[in-house]
């Protein structure tokens, strides 16, 4: 009897014990295209490694709406969240709500990825967050179309782009009156602030505010970027356009309605699907130059994954972290969504190189892409960017001329700066 | 002597009893109240309060306990070099209570005739009466994101049912484009959604209306136009008045719609409620936004007052 009793608490105890151990973590990821299918699969592949389990939080598709979500987690010092998903211009902002990886990661885990992008994770000497993938903005373009018209290669300006666009447009619209030349997100959002900046690089024009907080943005350079984006809307661009983020004009681009599209690379894979109507139609270039003194520009983006302060699994939450940012997930991500490694190494894998040939020609657009001015603005990057995109947006719908939004834009962030960032 | 025993003010007794019956009665009544007042002090008051506090202070969402006392700066504020950082100085701020106000307006005054139609139409006896009666509801009972999301996709101008028409009548411009021509999209989502409500709510007016008297009045030979305008209008008065009010208080703090259809910085310029979020959460400035939440408060508080003062409003 007592041994029943004496084998039956130890039994107790020791199933106590093993599910004190397999512990539940949640991890926030995004749900753009693939984005959330790729997050489960991989989280399940370290669940079943470690006999964990993970629970996914399914965020809002645009990247301000889920900072807003984050921002009153954190806040609230919630454990609800283990490890959450962040975008490249937001460690300056929430770094205090976060854990320390240095120390608590191995050092050859850090030094793998791109030495700019960990400096981005990394407040004072605080790594926020390990980089799980990178992106960059590209030109896509239907190959079968610049054939069709006489086109030999991808545009390498502005101009060209556009001249291009329109007498494919023209062409197009004989059969296909939905047709347009040109898509890009032109909605007054973060998206906005990302393909904007990217004219006013490709025309030498700075980015908004330098690196030591001096705003540049009042200069002839980003009028003539502007001016020249405004002329597009409403001629290779529909009207609609203004009210686009990345999905819309991944949609109306797959759909076969438009023969140029900026967007992320996680375009690239979904439009090689067996459900879209471009596939193996599609090329991929580096955005076009600001005229022919102009340069090659591609703002960075990306994503990284951070762990709570307040999460009760921390030790949990970091190998997650941990798997998910190493190079044996980021190979499979690259392959099945076309996500960018963090890792340059992956960069020369066959397997990767075989699913998204452009990964290799476009390297240095990966390596080089410009930062948005986060580093500098500090907690008050998000104001700037508000201003910069509405800016943008007045111009791009026609309410103002460049000139005078631009004048208008510098004297609201000099506002916002007030005694300093 | 029987006389002045009449004219004797009544007997001490009775009134102390009066007395004692009513404030045990009153006694009462509180404890039984008291439950729900601290309810109410707890999930309204304090918010309110705390919300009041924020509004005077430069605190930051992300570290609410680290806040500076700035008096009224949050509101109105000239710095040293000449930048005006108070909400009262902000254009953007002025847009949306523009754009709210013209919102509401309009809204509520479509929503008021239309809904009269509808529950004129309602209340008259016809086969199918109680299956319209539910099935108008249906656009009220679905969540405001959701069919706010709905309509967008029928607004987008490239591949929505409305927008393609839409962008060929307005010089092939998106209408979510440009604030102006969003607000009236949205006020036909509004409209759409809220008509039933406010039917429904004119419908309970009209059937507490006794048919003896439209009887009385069409033996007097009075046509329907006349017993609309005579007898309908002025006994449906108090519910009119009842529905305006909910609706306007309502629209004025109409956020969703806005949010879904134009994303949060365009909805800042054109909700009230959306512009406070925005540098609440977004910009965390929980002490700036607090205190647009306090500006927000004070609007509706004096419209509020504006109703019931002017029209006499009778909440029973």
């Amino acid at each position: 009897m007592k041994k029943t009793v004496l084998m039956l608490s130890t039994a107790l105890i020791a199933a106590a014990l093993s599910s004190a151990h397999a512990v539940k973590v949640t991890l926030a990821c995004g749900a753009v295209g693939q984005e959330l299918e790729m997050c489960k699969a991989g989280a399940d592949r370290w669940a079943k490694k470690t006999g964990n389990t993970v629970a996914i939080f399914e965020s809002p598709n645009l990247t301000n709406d889920r900072l807003g979500l984050y921002q009153q987690q954190l806040a609230a010092k919630s454990s609800d969240i283990d490890v959450y998903q962040l975008d490249v211009v937001w460690p300056g902002l929430l770094d205090q709500h976060f854990v320390d990886l240095k120390g608590k990661v191995p050092q050859s885990a850090i030094d793998q990825h791109f030495k700019g992008i960990i400096a981005a994770n990394t407040v004072g000497s605080k790594l926020v967050a390990l980089p799980w993938f990178t992106d960059a903005g590209l030109l896509y373009y239907r190959t079968d179309l610049l054939a069709k018209y006489g086109y030999k290669s991808a545009p390498k300006t502005w101009a060209e782009m556009a001249s291009m666009a329109k007498k494919i447009q023209v062409g197009e619209r004989r059969t296909n009156t939905d047709f347009n030349g040109f898509v890009f997100q032109g909605k007054d959002y973060e998206g906005l602030t990302c393909d904007a900046l990217e004219w006013l690089t490709s025309y030498r024009a700075g980015s908004i505010v330098d690196d030591s907080g001096k705003i540049t943005v009042n200069n002839p350079n980003t009028i003539k970027a502007l001016s020249a984006a405004a002329s597009w809307v409403k001629t290779i661009s529909p009207s609609g356009v203004t009210t686009h983020a990345e999905e819309e004009a991944r949609g109306l681009f797959q759909s076969g309605n438009a023969a140029f599209m900026r967007n992320w690379p996680y375009a690239w894979s979904l439009g090689q699907g067996a459900d879209s109507k471009v596939k193996g139609k599609i090329g991929v270039a580096p955005l076009p130059k600001g005229g022919t003194t102009g340069q090659n520009a591609a703002t960075l983006g990306g994503w990284q994954l951070g762990v709570s302060n307040y999460s009760t699994n921390q030790k949990e939450a970091i190998d997650l972290v941990l798997y998910l940012t190493g190079p044996e997930e980021q190979k499979i991500r690259a392959i099945e969504g076309s996500y960018n490694p963090t890792i340059p190494t992956l960069y020369k894998d066959k397997d990767i190189l075989k699913a998204n040939p452009f990964f290799g020609s476009l390297y240095d657009v990966f390596t080089s892409a410009v930062a948005r001015p986060s580093g500098p603005t500090k907690e008050k990057y998000n104001q700037v960017s508000q201003a910069f995109s509405g800016a943008v947006h007045s111009v791009l719908t026609g309410k103002k001329t460049a000139t005078v939004a631009v004048k208008e834009l510098e004297a609201d962030l000099i506002k916002i700066k007030g005694r300093g960032w | 002597m029987t006389s002045t025993n009449l004219q004797k003010p009544p007997p001490k007794p009775i009134k102390t009893r009066r007395g004692g019956v009513q404030s045990i009665r009153t006694r009462q009544a509180i404890y039984l109240l008291l439950p729900t007042l601290i309810a109410i002090v707890l999930v309204a008051g304090y918010p309110l309060f705390i919300t009041f506090y924020y509004s005077l202070t430069d605190a930051s969402i992300s570290s609410p306990d680290k806040a500076t006392f700035l008096g009224l700066g949050n509101f109105w504020f000239t710095t040293d070099e000449g930048n005006a950082i108070g909400i009262l100085q902000d254009p953007k701020w002025w847009s949306s209570v523009k754009y709210t106000v013209g919102f509401s307006l309009i809204s509520v005054t479509l929503e008021l005739i239309l809904g009269m139609i509808i529950a004129l139409v309602v209340s008259s006896t016809f086969k199918g009466r109680g299956f319209l009666r539910t099935a108008m509801l249906i656009p009220w009972a679905i969540p405001t994101v959701v069919s706010a999301q709905m309509w967008k996709f029928m607004y987008d101008s490239e591949f929505g049912l409305l927008g393609r028409t839409l962008k060929t009548m307005l010089n092939g411009d998106a209408i979510l484009a440009d604030s102006s021509t969003a607000l009236w999209a949205m006020i036909g989502v509004d409209v759409w959604k809220t008509t039933s409500f406010m039917a429904l709510l004119l419908l309970a007016g009209l059937q507490s209306i006794p048919s003896d008297m439209y009887e009385a009045a069409d033996m007097d030979g009075a046509s329907k136009w006349t017993q609309f305008w005579k007898m309908t209008l002025p006994l449906l008065r108090p519910t009119i008045l009842v529905a305006l009010v909910f609706r306007t208080l309502d629209a004025l703090r109409v956020f969703d719609v806005m949010y879904v259809m134009l994303g949060a910085n365009k909805a800042a310029d054109t909700s009230m409620s959306a512009y406070a979020r925005l540098q609440l959460i977004d910009n965390s400035q929980l002490g700036y936004g607090s205190a647009v939440a306090v500006l927000i408060f004070a609007i509706i508080m004096a419209v509020t007052v504006a109703y019931v003062t002017t029209l006499k409003v009778k909440f029973d």
